[in-house]
């Protein structure tokens, strides 16, 4: 059984819709990110799980309940906000506890749940003191706290860590998804941070213009993009329009400008169903550049590297190759290549993905 | 050079200083003397003495004026109160057709002078056939010191994220639960300023209340402008001092409370 179900969800705002009929199944105690950039509907469907929306059409599901019409403090939900949105004049102590308030609990059992959720979020200590005497990050575990004590059904998180500065970002990145194994909750996170996605999720929603683009595993979203959206939105790719020679076997075969004819393996190519116009996906991380000639079985091409972008651990280059400018990014091994250098670029066939054109 | 801007600032700070003589002048001199032991309510004085103090605590008249002035005031400001936290309510949160336009109808009372507002008052009842009654002076009160309410009560809401009221209802407070839990209590120190605004301005109202009230109520603004037309008794200035510290005093302290009560936890 699902823990979450959408049913032909459609959002309409007046004339705008937000969201396109959007069917979704959220398995129980799954953690599933809503990835997209602004404005693709990932929050309009997360707000809509929560009731603080109504769909405009189609069904939600809690578990195998209908909720449309069950108002949102009658779902038993847990929300995290981007901004905390504590209750600033209500002790951290007495954050946790307002959602047991109204719920079945002896007033006798509050404070040991209150301390248990405070010690899982690693904050113990701090519940006589006030929101605004906690520093962002502490706030968001609070903020955590006050949402899984009442054992919600769905814990839904609307960018919980954007607001936080980089550093914290990835530590809270790491404690967060340690505490939904813990606790088991099935989990909607909504985010604009591909690197948040790949790293958090069990699965990954890509969204865009309303609708859904892509469901998948975190690899499955990163190695074989349904769409071009997909290949663009999650990582740097290079795009080619590429023709299919052959397909149906466990090879595909492919004919692009740059690189010339290649068989990719048919797993990366799930949605190629016929030959004629295709698109060739090369990833940026998979183009490596080169002084020396290439191994058996790898493509090399001769290209000239056209600017230098050194991000410390890695390096991206735009290289020209006759007419097409192509991006890589590599790990630095010993010096980076400089403006200039003649270098050969060696790609494997069985790194690239294909769409339909 | 130093010495000119130097001149500058003094001439600056003797002017402000002039500026506050003369605001302020009248009132030191009601106050003082409100002290004066002489019968004649001038200079020079000849003694301190509370005497007229105490002859106004005899004053039957003028205890009726107080108590009437500190029932309509105190019902003013919790009719005001709550009728401008419905309207801020409905007003921020929920979207209102034509929201702009009740909104300027709301603080219209403020623009439009209070004579024109107090003779189209009584006309209206006039045209109603209603009587002038107590009731209606507290709806005329009520009328001119909601848009202070409304404005002060506004301003802080919009200041409350709407994510805090969502957060609670997700935890299971029903918005009602959630209004009294989580709303009200952030923006009580403007619902206090409010209230203390909405009880100042109607004590010292004297124009609509002229018109307003039936016979024989008087408020104490009135009662003066009565006492007046007789003679001018230091009873009077004794009268004035005690205003002048109502008025004043009252709504520094309430500011005080509520800077408070909001640091205590406040946004």
């Amino acid at each position: 059984m699902s823990a979450v179900t959408l049913k032909n969800i459609v959002k309409r705002f007046g004339g705008f819709t937000a969201v396109h009929q959007t069917s979704l199944e959220i398995p129980e105690g799954a953690f599933v990110t809503l990835l997209g950039p602004s404005g693709c509907g990932k929050t309009t469907n997360l707000r809509m799980i929560a009731g603080l929306l109504d769909p405009s059409e189609g069904e939600i599901l809690i578990g195998d309940k209908r909720v449309n019409d069950v108002p949102i403090h009658e779902r038993n939900l847990g929300l995290v906000f981007q901004n905390y949105a504590l209750f600033p004049h209500k002790t951290v102590a007495e954050n946790v506890a307002f959602g047991l308030k109204y719920r079945d609990v002896p007033s006798a059992d509050i404070p040991a749940k209150v301390k248990a959720a405070l010690e899982l979020v690693q904050l113990p200590d701090v519940g006589h003191r006030y929101p605004k005497e906690l520093s962002g990050g502490q706030q968001q575990r609070i903020a955590l706290a006050r949402a899984i004590v009442i054992e919600p059904d769905v814990l839904l998180l609307d960018e919980p860590l954007s607001a936080l500065d980089a550093n914290l970002r990835e530590d809270m990145r790491v404690e967060l998804k340690r505490i939904q194994e813990r606790i088991g909750v099935t989990t909607v996170f909504v985010t604009h941070d591909q690197s948040e996605a790949l790293a958090m999720s069990d699965f990954i929603v890509v969204m865009s213009e309303g609708r859904v683009e892509q469901v998948g595993k975190p690899e499955e979203v990163y190695n074989t993009p349904a769409s071009e959206f997909v290949a663009n939105f999650l990582g740097a790719s290079n795009i080619f329009d590429a023709t299919c020679t052959s397909y149906g076997g466990p090879l595909v075969g492919i004919e692009a400008p740059v690189f010339g004819g290649m068989d990719i393996p048919a797993e990366k190519a799930p949605n190629l169903k016929s030959k004629g116009s295709a698109k060739l996906v090369v990833r940026a991380e998979k183009l490596v550049l080169s002084k020396s000639s290439a191994a058996k079985g790898v493509i090399s091409v001769p290209a000239k590297v056209e600017t230098v972008d050194y991000q410390g651990q890695a390096v991206r280059y735009f290289v020209r190759a006759g007419e097409t400018q192509l991006q890589a990014i590599n790990m630095i091994d010993g010096r980076p290549f400089a403006v200039g250098d003649e270098v050969n670029l060696h790609l494997r066939p069985q790194d690239c993905a294909a769409l339909p054109g | 050079m130093a010495d000119k801007t130097n001149l500058g600032w003094h001439l600056i700070r003797g002017w402000a200083i002039a500026v506050y003589i003369f605001m302020f002048l009248p009132v030191a001199v009601v106050v003082l003397l409100s002290f004066n032991a002489s019968q004649f309510g001038s200079f020079p004085m000849t003694g301190f003495s509370f005497r007229w103090f105490a002859e106004l605590a005899q004053n039957e008249a003028i205890l009726r004026a107080f108590r009437t002035s500190i029932i309509l005031g105190a019902l003013t400001a919790v009719f005001s109160t709550t009728l401008g936290v419905l309207a801020s309510l409905a007003l921020v949160r929920y979207n209102v057709p034509g929201r702009n336009m009740i909104t300027t109808m709301l603080i219209a009372p403020i623009l439009v002078p209070e004579v024109v507002l107090a003779v189209a008052l009584l006309l209206f009842l006039n045209f109603l056939g209603l009587p002038k009654s107590f009731p209606l002076l507290l709806a005329g009160h009520v009328i001119f010191t909601l848009p202070f309410v409304i404005l002060v009560v506004q301003a802080r809401l919009v200041s409350i994220k709407r994510d805090i009221e969502e957060a609670a209802l997700s935890l299971g407070a029903s918005p009602r639960q959630t209004f009294f839990e989580i709303t009200l209590p952030l923006m009580m120190p403007a619902v206090l300023a409010g209230g203390l605004f909405a009880f100042t301005i109607s004590f010292d109202d004297i124009t609509g209340t002229l018109f307003w009230k039936p016979g024989g109520v008087e408020t104490v603004p009135t009662q003066i402008f009565a006492m007046l037309r007789n003679s001018i008794s230091p009873e009077i200035n004794a009268l004035g001092t005690v205003m002048i510290f109502m008025t004043v005093g009252l709504p520094l302290l309430g500011l005080a409370i509520a800077r408070k009560v909001a640091s205590k936890g406040g946004t």
